[in-house]
């Protein structure tokens, strides 16, 4: 089996990473039931011998002595680092796995990118090195930051670009949370734009998130759990509102629950790899079925149900409220409609009880509603791993390559274009080493491409289907 | 003689391990409804065929498990472990630690070569194993990445290392409605590689047998061990030991062989297709009786119609008058009628020497260019099989492959033209022209079965 590494960067990714390893903790041990260090776990997971400091190749087969999670911490502020140190989680990370800083990076893209990029490179690609030196096969590092700041924006797709350079086979995940329109740091478009370049350019599959879309979910899922509507069906905890995993904290963090879905979008990714089912799916296999072209690689996701159900055997009509809801507006992570615009390809991750004639049943049924790319008629990719998340009988996963994305891409652009002309804030970036105008207006038109492209497949694909003509056979 | 079972990918190995557990325990059982002697005599002639005697009691299959992550090959060797009745050799297995990645690239150019020496020695010492090989039987899917295309590399191996010994692979195709979005690329690239060195293709549909599944084993949450378990009962009956000839007293030997001189006089034709009735709940089987009559009269009519299943077949579907011109040059043209090249129909249990199987040497049934009598063969094997009083199988040499190869190559065209996803196969070497080289491959397989 293969190993990941997650790094994590800036306050938002540390955030994230954090309800991240407390889930995959509180999953393995649901799962583990001898307490004995399987390869599931060996996924995220080093197993040290704590006499040896932590250090050394580490213990593969026997009893788990003590679990150090396969990640690499960097912030350019410590509070956010500290406290996981201070928290339950210490004894999963160690010194050695984290680079901070003391004064962080100002909301500034290029403080993050260039002036610390820079200073911390060496240190940086040492960390990654040791860090991919305990693994036996790594296949894919995943990269939890947000947009809009500076550390994790900057500092974050500068580790992208050395992740590339220094491990080219190594798949490369990215999680960006975008920020919302209302969001309170002025910058953010240039952040978020600027980031946007290096992703299009060095990851190879991103998953964005907007928290916006994450906040509107919380609340209905709290309404929902209030108003009593579901009556005894619904247990108060579910998997996704529910902070208190490994750690019980007394109260409940504000961000915590909007990323305890982040990091549940995590897990479901990587189960059908940790974990056996009838119908695997691998992380190298979600980018060679989403991704049909190079630079679209961005899959919009969406997680069901949000809720736990207390019954153990689910009728099939709720089993099918599961699939219809995946596809819905409200239940996707970012700000955006799938169901109108066009798939260029979908994958569907079920967890748990589900056999594959419940799959086949509602992609039957879905499919008609759709609207898929000419010559992907029937772009699904499907999986079925049979152990569920913890508390759920079932849950579901859709990832969907789909021009959805280009109202938000172009609404980002606006924000951009709307502080660009004035040229606002420009000079708190260009007084950095390394950072110039034309930064600015490559960073622009790589995204005017990207958007061009996903409008291309919109108008071309939109209209009537005429199939290429087929070789023909002299009789 | 032996038979040495390569089971490659997720696929590959679940269906295996339900093919061994089926023969298994079909033999173990007392509803043969033969003397004790013939029961020995068959149980004999399978373990020869499928089994190899080590110095545990408990008979070991011939088998070579292939897959390029670790999950499913240990649960596979777990799960036949557990069920104290056979198991694998611990030692023929080959894994990896990280997959394909369902691209065919990946499993062909990379993987393959990669790891050839291991792989084929693990094949040497299988073969070695049995005092005479019969050949082998690899079981993979086309959609995927390992299956596919470690399985089509493995397979020119095989062919190259014994050059003289039978190679029949199983094939399981995908779900029309997806079950991976590259699955038409990776399954052109497969049969356009397969069939240079295979010597024939057997098929499963996995639509078919899902609806076998549905509509006559009742079924409610159709599992893939489910859909598993109908295929392996399907192969079952082709490969369980049989009287090949009329009046032999012994069961044939050399089953791959036998199959391969009935079913592939040429080989530009290599498609077999095949159909098992009845197929029914087994709970419901102590309670039905069948006849043969009726049995080969639906068998008859499904191989005219082209119907996957015992249930819907469509009875005005008839063979053309001699000297009629039933030739249809484009493809286009709806295929009501199922033209054969070969047939062979394998009865088990009652009464099966009384069996009248005139209707199949129907020459208007066949094409012109072989003589019906050659083109019909017939095994009738009195003890039943799988707890089926009666079991008549039809392996097909015929168009039934036509349509699904047609489909699966216009949809992967169609994918072709616009260019998506190759850049996800140059990146591991294979190039457009190798892509358009399976095309032309395959219009030509196409090309000749639709001229029949």
């Amino acid at each position: 089996m293969t190993q990941s590494v997650v790094v994590q960067v800036g306050q938002c990714g540390n955030q994230v990473g954090r309800r991240f390893w407390d889930l995959a903790l509180r999953e393995h041990a649901a799962v583990n039931q001898k307490g004995i260090y399987d390869e599931a776990l060996s996924s995220f997971f080093r197993n040290v011998d704590t006499r040896s400091g932590g250090d050394g190749p580490g213990i593969h087969k026997g009893k788990i002595c003590s679990l150090k999670a396969r990640a690499v911490l960097i912030d350019m502020e410590e509070g956010v680092v500290n406290e996981i140190l201070q928290g339950p989680l210490r004894d999963v990370f160690d010194s050695k796995q984290l680079i901070t800083d003391v004064s962080g990076s100002g909301n500034n893209w290029a403080v993050g990118h260039k002036l610390y990029g820079c200073q911390y490179r060496e240190n940086i690609v040492e960390m990654l090195r040791k860090t991919v030196e305990y693994c036996d096969c790594l296949q894919c590092f995943f990269i939890i930051h947000s947009m809009g700041g500076g550390t994790g924006s900057g500092l974050g797709t500068f580790v992208l670009n050395l992740l590339e350079d220094e491990f080219p086979e190594v798949y490369r995940f990215v999680t960006s949370v975008f920020p919302s329109g209302e969001d309170d740091v002025i910058t953010s478009p240039y952040n978020t734009v600027l980031a946007m370049k290096e992703l299009n350019e060095h990851a190879d599959c991103v998953l964005p998130i907007e928290n916006e879309s994450l906040f509107e979910i919380v609340n209905k899922i709290h309404q929902m759990i209030s108003s009593g509507k579901l009556g005894s069906t619904v247990k108060q905890n579910s998997l996704v509102t529910s902070s208190a995993g490994v750690a019980k904290t007394g109260r409940e963090k504000p961000f915590d629950t909007m990323n305890n879905i982040v990091a549940n979008l995590l897990l479901n990714l990587t189960s059908s790899a940790r974990f056996e089912g009838s119908l695997n799916m691998d992380l190298n296999e979600i980018s060679m079925n989403l991704v049909p072209f190079p630079r679209l690689h961005y899959l919009v996701s969406s997680l069901t149900p949000l809720y736990t159900l207390a019954d153990v055997n689910v009728p099939s009509r709720k089993l099918d409220q599961m699939f219809s809801d995946a596809f819905s507006r409200d239940h996707q992570l970012i700000q955006a409609d799938p169901k109108h615009s066009l798939y260029l390809a979908c994958a569907l991750l079920v967890r748990g009880n589900v056999q594959v004639s419940d799959l086949r049943r509602n992609i039957e049924r879905l499919k008609p509603s759709l609207h898929f790319v000419s010559w992907n008629q029937e772009g699904w990719k499907t999986a079925l791993c049979s152990v569920p998340p913890v508390g759920h009988s079932h849950s579901l996963l859709a990832l969907s390559n789909n021009t959805c994305v280009k109202p938000t891409f172009i609404e980002l652009r606006e924000r951009f274009m709307k502080l660009y002309r004035k040229k606002a804030h420009l000079h708190h970036y260009l007084h950095i080493d390394g950072m110039e105008q034309s930064c600015f207006s490559e960073a622009m038109l790589s995204l005017s491409n990207l958007i061009e492209e996903y409008h291309e497949l919109d108008v071309t694909n939109g209209g009537p289907r005429t199939d290429p003509s087929r070789l023909k056979i002299a009789v | 003689m032996s038979v040495v079972t390569v089971q490659l990918g997720q696929c590959g190995n679940q269906i295996g391990h339900e093919v061994f557990h089926a023969v298994c325990s079909d033999v173990r059982g007392t509803h043969g409804l033969c003397s004790k002697k013939e029961n020995e005599s068959y149980h004999e002639a399978c373990k020869e065929r499928f089994f190899c005697e080590e110095e545990s009691e408990v008979p070991v299959a011939r088998a070579v498990l292939i897959d390029m992550e670790p999950k499913v090959i240990s649960q596979t060797l777990s799960t036949a472990a557990r069920s104290g009745h056979w198991k694998y050799d611990e030692q023929s297995h080959f894994c990896q630690k990280q997959g394909s990645g369902n691209n065919w690239a990946s499993g062909y150019s990379v993987h393959g070569p990669r790891h050839k020496e291991a792989i084929m020695n693990l094949m040497q010492r299988e073969a070695e194993k049995c005092d005479r090989l019969g050949g082998f039987f690899t079981i993979m899917s086309m959609a995927g990445g390992t299956g596919s295309g470690l399985g089509a590399f493995v397979t020119q191996c095989l062919r190259d290392a014994f050059p003289t010994s039978f190679l029949l692979n199983h094939v399981i195709w995908p779900y029309s409605t997806g079950e991976v979005i590259v699955q038409n690329y990776n399954s052109v690239l497969t049969l356009s590689h397969l069939y240079q060195s295979s010597d024939a293709l057997l098929v499963h549909e996995n639509d078919a047998i899902h609806k076998i599944c549905a509509q006559l084993m009742g079924i409610k949450q159709i599992s893939f061990r489910d859909v598993n378990q109908v295929i392996a009962h399907q192969l079952g009956s082709v490969f369980q030991p049989a009287y090949v000839a009329k009046g032999s007293s012994q069961y044939s030997r050399n089953p791959l062989g036998d199959l391969m001189e009935t079913l592939v006089p040429h080989p530009e034709f290599k498609m077999l297709g095949l159909r098992n009735i009845p197929q029914m709940p087994e709970n419901s089987l102590a309670y039905s009786t069948f006849n043969w009559p009726g049995l080969i009269k639906h068998l008859r009519q499904m191989l005219i119609a082209n119907a996957k299943m015992e249930e819907g077949i469509n009875w005005q579907v008839r063979p053309p008058r001699p000297g009629s011109c039933t030739s249809s040059h484009s493809t286009n043209k709806p295929l009501h009628f199922n033209t054969s090249i070969a047939n062979l129909v394998i009865l088990r249990g009652k009464d099966v020497h009384g069996v009248d199987l005139g209707n199949f040497r129907d020459p208007s049934l066949y094409t012109s260019w072989l003589n019906p009598q050659d083109a019909f063969n017939a095994w009738k094997t009195p003890r039943a099989f799988n707890k089926y009083e009666k079991s008549a199988a039809l392996v097909s040499n015929s168009q039934f492959l036509l349509k699904p190869l047609d489909d699966v190559v216009g949809k992967a065209w169609n994918m072709f033209a616009s260019k998506a996803y190759i850049h996800q196969y140059t990146k591991f070497g294979i190039e457009e022209e190798d892509f358009l080289d399976s095309f032309t491959a395959l219009e030509q397989v196409i090309s000749s079965y639709t001229n029949l």
